[in-house]
């Protein structure tokens, strides 16, 4: 099995393509036809990606089950896990049969939906598995068509200026990293990522201070490399304040295609944090770290707030997807075991957890067509199983002890405690907002009496919808419990970095004094 | 002596005289009725010359004391010029015949125009630069008021033809102050008193004029103003022919200008070049935005466009060239697939043009408007398409020469032209079903290229059919 990581990022394609080739009509036996097809395709995507998992080595920290073949213009094609980017492999296999199964209702169009969440899901794993810089970029920016395919055609009623935004804005963002990679490849003449003799991995950067039309830039090219990441990044994570096309996104986009973008495709901002703006940049990071901060605790406080007054119920899963990914931007630059373990841990529990959200919405609104949540309340009375399966989450979302949403945030917390006491105090505050927020939905929406006439015949969840729930409680409460299995396979890879960056960091004489005076100089 | 020459420009020569004798031959025997079999055989002549230039050609050699070059470089434009121009012909054939436009004098001056074109790409001199520059202006200012009925026709031509003549003029200018300071019009000799630094003032103006006069041909800004109204006016067949094969051609033409007689002042030009590629890009991207016809549409994304493949020129490097020349390749290769779908674009045996007639094609030609959405995302350059790959050679050339800036204004106005692209999928895909929608095309040959073209967005992707290597090649025998 030489190349199993191509076989798992490419069997999804390669469904589609049957679809799309053989698949003929659209009439119901079609559809069934094209539901089952990419139901077993994304399966099988996941069962042979476990291969994945038992043969990654946790205790090597290089990259694993390399391929590589020769490509354009110097570039190649080359695949690989380490202990950051497997766990996402897994999330991405794991979530996708889920979200087909949620899908399963989908009357409009059906082969070409089907068709673009398979090519979503090729992209979206070719993203964690590239090794070369090019590779990365094209599966990077590609997702962006289905995704904007699947928000505007499927989506709700302003689909239309929702796809727009998310399309433009996140090309935007990616558009300068492509330009910083031109620059990378320029510097060190190559596009490896890791795993060959010479990789980015092992260049450093130039970090000399220099200045440009009299700005004296601290930390030199690293510096501005990592602001051209972070635009990229930062918009596809979303961090405050270029996270305005997410909510509307997630609003617009049908239930699936929320999941996916909550549960996997923020992912993709923090996995490029880790891979490159912390990992090949620690200097840049270092000089930006503060900055960074001030954005996560910004995003924590208010988007925590803005969620607060939301009427739209999938609109404050989003904002409260914007404030948890405020602690894993956070956990990721202050650059310690803690924070990096915290960080990679919140967004593996952070995939199950929102998307498990979204799913809940989904739920009532295939019932009722409506996300409004004054249009809800009372739902234990007829939907008592709907009512458990939203509690467990609800409770997740806030970080209750025992659930993964835990573990994620007292991780990230801890590990920025060690670099800023301040930041810590703030972000910590947003975990009452999250309590505050995330319960006051569920009051109004399942608890108190029925007297919505609209509501009175409203049924449970059927065996299906039970059946998709089932896994995603399972791990939010496996990992919660014992978080081990995660940490350990993550662990020595973020050691790894970590070292690397603190020896980095020695190495361009930026010890902890001076960081301060190069934060008073800015 | 003269007979080695004449082997030189043996495929010139070749298309030049079966031109006259078609002319001949139609004009005293069934002129129209025959204009259709012209078209098929102007076609095959054109993709078997481009076989033969292709896989012949070796080497640099030079005709006419150094007037006409055949190195790689002038192969690489030419395969591409025939190519696309055979493409394109084959594509209009059944378009101009429902409309009663196919006259043989159609194929007839296409194929005279790109004898025009093969020359610029040899061009050794400023001379045979003019004419083979004038050849090809002059056949398209008829081509492009083919419609002779009709005034929007007759407007374009007549447009093409009054600012042309006036690119001419400014290029002459140039020609003559080069011509007068450098006391030769041959490139070979010219580069040896165009210095970096130290070239004469009236040789500067001369580049100048030179770079307005061919900054006119490839429309670039400010020198863009006719490109929408003679793509918008011309008969849609004769507009993909404009956005295509001229365009490589004087592209060509520019980087054989600017590298064989300027070459030791990259510097001089370098950033008159880089103005021209931003503006272009940014004009491009955003006069697009209004536009409801698609004619006018893709006139804007030419001028964009236009401006990337200036961009790789105005690094100034082999690896500048390589990429221009990959970049308008690509480019030809996406604007054959888009036309080939423009064309097909009617309602009840008319020609519509207007994007909003667009409304949920989709569900009526799934194929058709998924083969649309791959070539309109690579026209916007987002990856995995080969559009990327082009967009990536020009940045990669002008990062490498010191152009971070232009790279980046590159890359901002991208993302402003998606838009108008994303646009025309938005009405393919999520727009409102229309009364007056457009019926399913039923050429086939249309379809083929359409299909044809989207497939190679998409399957380039692996080695982009090796051009890689063959523009290499071609880019170091013009910068050396």
């Amino acid at each position: 099995m030489g190349n199993l990581l191509s076989i798992v990022t490419f069997l999804p394609a390669l469904a589609a393509l049957i679809l799309g080739l053989f698949l003929r009509g659209d009439d119901a036996a079609a559809q069934r036809n094209a539901k089952w097809l990419a139901l077993i395709a994304t399966t099988a995507t996941f069962v042979i990606s476990l291969f994945i998992l038992f043969q990654f080595d946790a205790g090597n920290t290089e990259f694993q089950m390399l391929e590589e073949r020769e490509w354009l213009l110097g570039l190649s094609y080359r695949m690989g896990v380490d202990g950051i980017s497997v766990l996402f492999v897994m999330l991405t296999t794991f979530m996708m049969p889920l979200v087909i199964a949620a899908s399963w209702d989908v009357s409009h169009r059906v082969k070409e939906y089907m068709i673009a969440f398979l090519v979503l899901e090729t992209l979206m794993l070719g993203v964690f598995m590239a090794l070369d810089l090019v590779l990365f970029y094209l599966f990077f920016e590609a997702g962006l068509i289905p995704m904007f395919l699947i928000i505007g055609i499927w989506g709700g009623k302003d689909r239309i200026y929702a796809s727009f935004k998310f399309f433009l804005y996140t090309f935007l963002g990616s558009v300068l990293m492509l330009v910083a990679m031109v620059a990378m490849y320029s510097d060190a003449g190559t596009t490896c990522i890791g795993g060959c003799d010479v990789s980015l991995l092992k260049h450093n950067f130039a970090s000399e201070s220099f200045s440009i039309l009299g700005v004296q830039i601290i930390g030199g090219m690293q510096t501005m490399l990592f602001i051209a990441f972070f635009a990229s990044f930062a918009v596809k994570m979303p961090m405050w304040p270029v996270h305005t096309w997410l909510p509307e996104a997630h609003v617009q986009a049908p239930t699936a295609g929320s999941v996916v973008l909550a549960a996997i495709l923020l992912k993709m901002g923090g996995y490029g944090f880790l891979r490159f703006s912390l990992a090949m940049f620690p200097v840049g990071s270092d000089v930006m770290a503060n900055f960074v901060f001030t954005l996560s605790v910004i995003a924590i406080i208010y988007t925590s707030l803005v969620a607060l007054v939301q009427e739209d119920m999938k609109k404050l899963i989003a904002y409260s997807s914007v404030a948890h990914m405020g602690y894993v931007t956070m956990g990721i630059f202050a650059a310690n075991q803690q924070g990096v373990d915290g960080a990679i841990f919140q967004m593996i529990s952070h995939g199950f957890i929102s998307g498990a959200l979204f799913l809940c919405v989904g739920v009532i609104y295939d019932r009722m067509h409506t996300r409004e949540i004054e249009a809800y309340g009372g739902l234990v009375n007829r939907m008592p199983a709907y009512a458990l399966i939203f509690m467990l989450f609800t409770m997740a979302n806030v970080g209750l002890p025992g659930t993964s949403g835990f573990i994620g945030e007292f991780l990230t917390l801890m590990g920025i405690f060690q670099v800023n006491t301040w930041v810590a105090a703030g972000a910590a505050t947003g975990v009452i907002l999250s309590a505050a927020y995330a319960l006051w939905l569920y009051r109004r929406v399942v608890m108190g009496d029925l007297i919505k006439e609209s509501l009175k015949t409203i049924k449970d969840m059927t065996t299906r919808e039970k059946a998709i729930f089932a896994p995603l409680v399972v791990m939010t409460i496996w990992m919660g419990v014992y978080p081990a299995p995660i940490l350990d396979r993550t662990g020595p890879a973020v050691e790894a970095l970590v070292t690397k960056y603190d020896t980095a960091l020695a190495a361009a004489g930026r010890t902890e004094a001076d960081t301060q005076v190069a934060v008073a100089e800015h | 002596m003269i007979s080695a020459d004449l082997n030189i420009i043996l495929p010139e020569i070749l298309l030049s005289v079966f031109a006259m004798a078609a002319l001949v031959g139609a004009v005293y025997s069934g002129k129209d009725k025959l204009a259709p079999l012209l078209v098929w055989i102007t076609s095959a002549l054109f993709l078997a010359l481009a076989f033969w230039i292709g896989t012949t050609g070796e080497g640099t050699q030079v005709a006419f004391n150094g007037m006409f070059v055949n190195d790689g470089f002038a192969r690489f434009a030419k395969v591409v010029i025939l190519v696309s121009a055979g493409a394109v012909l084959l594509m209009s054939e059944g378009y101009m015949q429902r409309r009663g436009l196919l006259r043989f004098e159609y194929p007839l001056l296409i194929t005279l125009a790109v004898v025009g074109m093969m020359m610029m790409v040899s061009a050794g001199d400023l001379m045979a630069l003019y004419m083979g520059l004038e050849l090809q202006s002059l056949s398209l200012y008829v081509v492009a008021s083919l419609r002779r009925d009709s005034a929007k026709s007759t407007e374009a031509g007549l447009k093409y033809f009054v600012l042309g003549a006036l690119s001419s003029g400014l290029l002459l200018y140039g020609a003559s102050l080069t011509y007068g300071f450098a006391g030769t019009t041959l490139f070979s000799g010219i580069i040896q008193t165009a210095t970096d630094g130290n070239m004469p003032v009236g040789l500067l103006i001369g580049l100048t004029m030179l770079i307005a006069g061919l900054a006119f041909k490839v429309s670039a800004v400010p020198f863009h103003m006719w490109t929408p109204d003679v793509y918008e006016g011309s008969p849609t067949p004769v507009t993909a022919f404009f956005a295509t094969a001229p365009k490589v051609a004087a592209m060509a033409l520019f980087a054989r200008l600017m590298h064989d007689a300027f070459g030791e002042a990259t510097s001089d030009w370098g950033q008159v070049i880089a103005l021209l590629s931003v503006l272009s890009m940014f004009l491009g991207a955003i006069a697009a935005i209004g536009q409801r016809d698609i004619k006018r549409l893709m006139a804007y994304s030419s001028i964009a466009h236009m401006g990337y493949a200036l961009m790789g020129l105005a690094a100034g490097t082999e690896l500048g060239v390589q990429a221009m020349l990959i970049y308008m390749a690509i480019y030809v290769t996406m604007n054959v697939g888009t036309f080939a779908f423009i064309l097909s674009m009617e309602r009840d045996g008319q020609p519509v043009t207007d994007i909003q007639s667009l409304g949920m094609y989709s569900t009526k030609e799934p194929g058709k408007a998924l083969a649309m959405l791959v070539l309109l995302f690579s026209l916007a350059g987002v990856p995995p398409l080969v559009g990327f790959f082009g967009k990536l050679y020009v940045l990669r050339a002008a990062y490498d020469a010191g152009l971070a800036w232009l790279a980046v204004a590159g890359v901002v106005a991208s993302v402003i032209g998606a838009f108008y692209y994303l646009r025309i999928v938005y009405y393919m895909y999520f727009g409102q079903d229309r009364e007056d929608a457009l019926d399913g095309g039923k050429s086939p040959v249309l379809w083929g290229f359409l299909m044809v073209s989207a497939v190679i967005m998409v399957v380039g992707v692996v080695n982009l059919f090796g051009i890689e290597g063959v523009a290499q090649a071609a880019a170091a025998t013009l910068v050396n």
